[in-house]
């Protein structure tokens, strides 16, 4: 497709958006400025209102409170059919009485294109998800991601500012998922157009987007790029979420520039204060933390004792469990060919104090149970 | 079995016997061999050899006047009501697929009820309602308007047999519409149609084989019907199994009675015939090829 202008798409501001169904609180003051040719990612797991907001925007749902721009333009009370916004259902929703053809046409013949125009757009989107060979098929007759393909297409046929997609590829196994996720990234960067995405799945929303909203109960706890959300989690839930991580508990006293930590005995200290002087908990990522025999010297480094609990190869490394003594469970990820353990092991858990994320504890936070 | 097929070998038991399962319909196709097969082969036989052999039933039929206006009429009579069942049965089937459990349960039982009822005492509580004396003459009066005259009328007739009816028109609809995917008439506004557009042109050709399917069951019942025209209905809304009734029970013609079942059912398979593209779903058609 040729090279359309930059920062086409249209820019989202949702203000304190509140949606409310009796007392229950589906989305609680919700607020998000997504900028023009942004990909951007609501993630969340199911009930946290991440696809309250795609609705909201999309306007399926109304709003109880707050204001919602697309475009700088207020679209509170709008129905969806005067949104222009391109929307991808999970459940692909084509319609089954029509070829691939039809369907991608059907925005077309609403907005009163006919004729040879029309034939070149559908062809054109047909084209860029690489479906223009089945414009006579019925959707029955395709795979569950070539349905996906044609309704992308019909999405964008009509060239709306704005794409939401809910969950695309959620009903699509692992190797086409992975597929899709770099065909979906590379029309995102022709077709200059705002995405917003949602998914339950972190590893999607790292893949494909420029930033990810972090939603939870209704809220967002946090808006960033993955890496800052990786790096940087400014919620335990956010730590717990986004990638794997190691969650330790424990009795703190903060003196100077450290924060000590005693965790079952053994004390943990981290060059990091914890600002609003909660009760404090601390994240590890797993790639942070290393592994060694019992009794091996490695002075200078926090250790904490524990034993092997799950041992699992991945190929390019391996990946471990360590039950610690005070009952919680450390994730390590080792990538040392030389270095393996077995389920039993007695090792120790050794890391930098510089590495210790320092996070105020949250007792909704607890995602191990789900 | 291998022995007879060695070439599958894995091949399960009963392969031999595909058969089998076909003897378990064995008594349903006597029974209809018995109850509809005989009898239609008797009146056929009948209409073309009493008094003698010969074609003079056929003849008469057609040479009489008065017998092609009723069958004219039977296929106006019946093609009313079916009209009549779409339009009541569809938004009711509709509503069926709309509610909660415990609703569409109360909408259910309110088809079905009438089935329990026997024929007879509905078309006669339709005589209640319908006479000039009747209930709703009775309210059109209290009102201040004028009567209606709808007992011995065709007006009358498609009410009554369309209410009879109505339950073989709202039950293949509802099987049709709750297979329905109703987040396709949310896709269809995100693509920019409006609520009536997106019911034209998704959820309308949708339901359309469930339409076909109720219209071509009740059109088909409507044909045969004989008590409710015969109750409701005077001499100018005469249906066709009126004057079978006629020939066959009073004037003993079995002969002609005959003729006439056979050329209604001659006229039913031409008129599907003449519909069955129509209704032909295109888009089931393509799924299968």
């Amino acid at each position: 497709m040729n090279p359309r202008a930059e920062n086409r798409g249209a820019a989202i501001d949702l203000a304190k958006v509140s949606k409310a169904y009796g007392n229950f609180k589906a989305l609680d003051g919700v607020s998000l400025r997504i900028e023009p040719g942004e990909f951007m990612t609501l993630l969340g797991p199911s009930g946290s209102g991440k696809t309250t907001t795609l609705n909201v925007i999309a306007g399926f749902t109304d709003v109880t409170s707050g204001s919602l721009l697309v475009g700088e333009k207020s679209v509170v009370g709008v129905p969806a059919h005067k949104r222009n916004i391109g929307v991808v259902f999970q459940h692909y929703a084509l319609f089954p009485h029509m070829t691939v053809g039809r369907n991608v046409a059907y925005p077309l013949a609403l907005r009163g294109i006919a004729g040879a125009e029309r034939e070149r757009r559908v062809r054109q989107a047909l084209d860029m998800v690489k479906m223009a060979d089945f414009s006579h098929r019925f959707p029955s007759e395709l795979s569950g991601g070539q349905q996906q393909r044609v309704a992308l297409a019909r999405a964008i046929v009509f060239d709306p500012p704005l794409l939401l997609m809910d969950e695309p590829l959620g009903a699509l196994d692992k190797k086409l998922r992975e597929w899709l996720q770099l065909e979906i990234k590379r029309i995102h960067r022709e077709l200059g157009t705002t995405f917003v995405y949602v998914t339950h799945d972190q590893e999607e929303a790292l893949v494909l987007s420029d930033r990810i909203a972090v939603f939870n109960r209704g809220g967002i706890e946090q808006i960033g790029t993955g890496r800052e959300l990786y790096d940087e989690p400014a919620t335990l839930f956010v730590g717990k979420f986004i990638g794997d991580s190691t969650v330790l508990r424990g009795d703190a006293a903060t003196s100077g520039g450290e924060t000590a930590i005693e965790i079952s005995g053994q004390k943990v200290v981290t060059a990091r204060r914890l600002a609003n002087g909660g009760r404090p908990v601390m994240l590890l990522r797993p790639e942070k933390l290393a592994l060694a025999r019992r009794g091996a010297a490695d002075e200078g480094r926090n250790r904490l004792a524990g034993r092997i609990g799950e041992a699992i190869y991945l190929g390019s490394g391996s990946k471990y469990e360590v039950d610690l003594a005070d009952g919680s469970k450390a994730i390590v990820r080792s990538t040392l060919e030389a270095q393996s353990f077995a389920i039993g092991d007695e090792v120790d858990l050794l890391f930098s104090g510089s590495d210790v994320k320092l996070l105020a504890d949250d007792d909704q936070a607890d995602l191990t149970l789900t | 079995m291998s022995a007879l097929d060695p070439t599958t070998p894995s091949a399960p038991k009963w392969a031999g016997r595909a058969w089998r399962p076909f003897a378990l319909t064995l008594p349903a196709l006597l029974l209809l061999a018995a109850v509809i097969g005989y009898p239609l082969l008797t009146i056929v036989l009948r209409s073309l050899s009493e008094p003698q052999w010969g074609a003079q039933n056929y003849v008469w039929f057609f040479g009489t006047p008065v017998n092609l206006t009723v069958l004219q009429r039977t296929f106006v009579i019946s093609a009313w009501v079916t009209l009549v069942c779409i339009i009541c049965a569809y938004p009711y089937a509709y509503l069926m697929t709309a509610v909660g459990p415990r609703v569409r349960l109360a909408l259910v039982l309110c088809v079905l009820i009438p089935f329990w009822v026997s024929g007879v005492v509905r078309t006669l509580s339709w005589v209640i309602l319908l006479q000039d004396s009747g209930v709703i003459n009775s309210l059109l009066r209290s009102a201040g308007f004028d009567g209606v005259r709808l007992i011995r009328t065709q007006t009358g007739v498609v009410i009554g047999m369309a209410q009879v009816l109505l339950p073989f028109m709202i039950l293949p609809l509802y099987s049709v519409m709750k297979g329905i995917d109703l987040r396709l008439m949310r896709a269809a506004q995100s693509l920019g149609a409006r609520p009536s557009r997106a019911f034209f042109t998704i959820y309308l050709p949708l339901s359309l084989p469930g339409v076909y399917a109720g219209a071509i069951i009740v059109f088909i019942l409507a044909l045969g019907f004989y008590i409710t025209p015969a109750l409701l209905g005077g001499p100018r809304s005469t249906m066709l199994s009126t004057l079978v009734q006629t020939q066959v029970l009073s004037l003993l013609q079995w002969g002609r009675g005959g003729a006439m079942g056979v050329v209604l059912l001659v006229a039913t398979f031409v008129l599907l015939a003449l519909a069955a593209p129509v209704m032909r779903s295109r888009y089931r058609e393509a799924g299968r090829r």
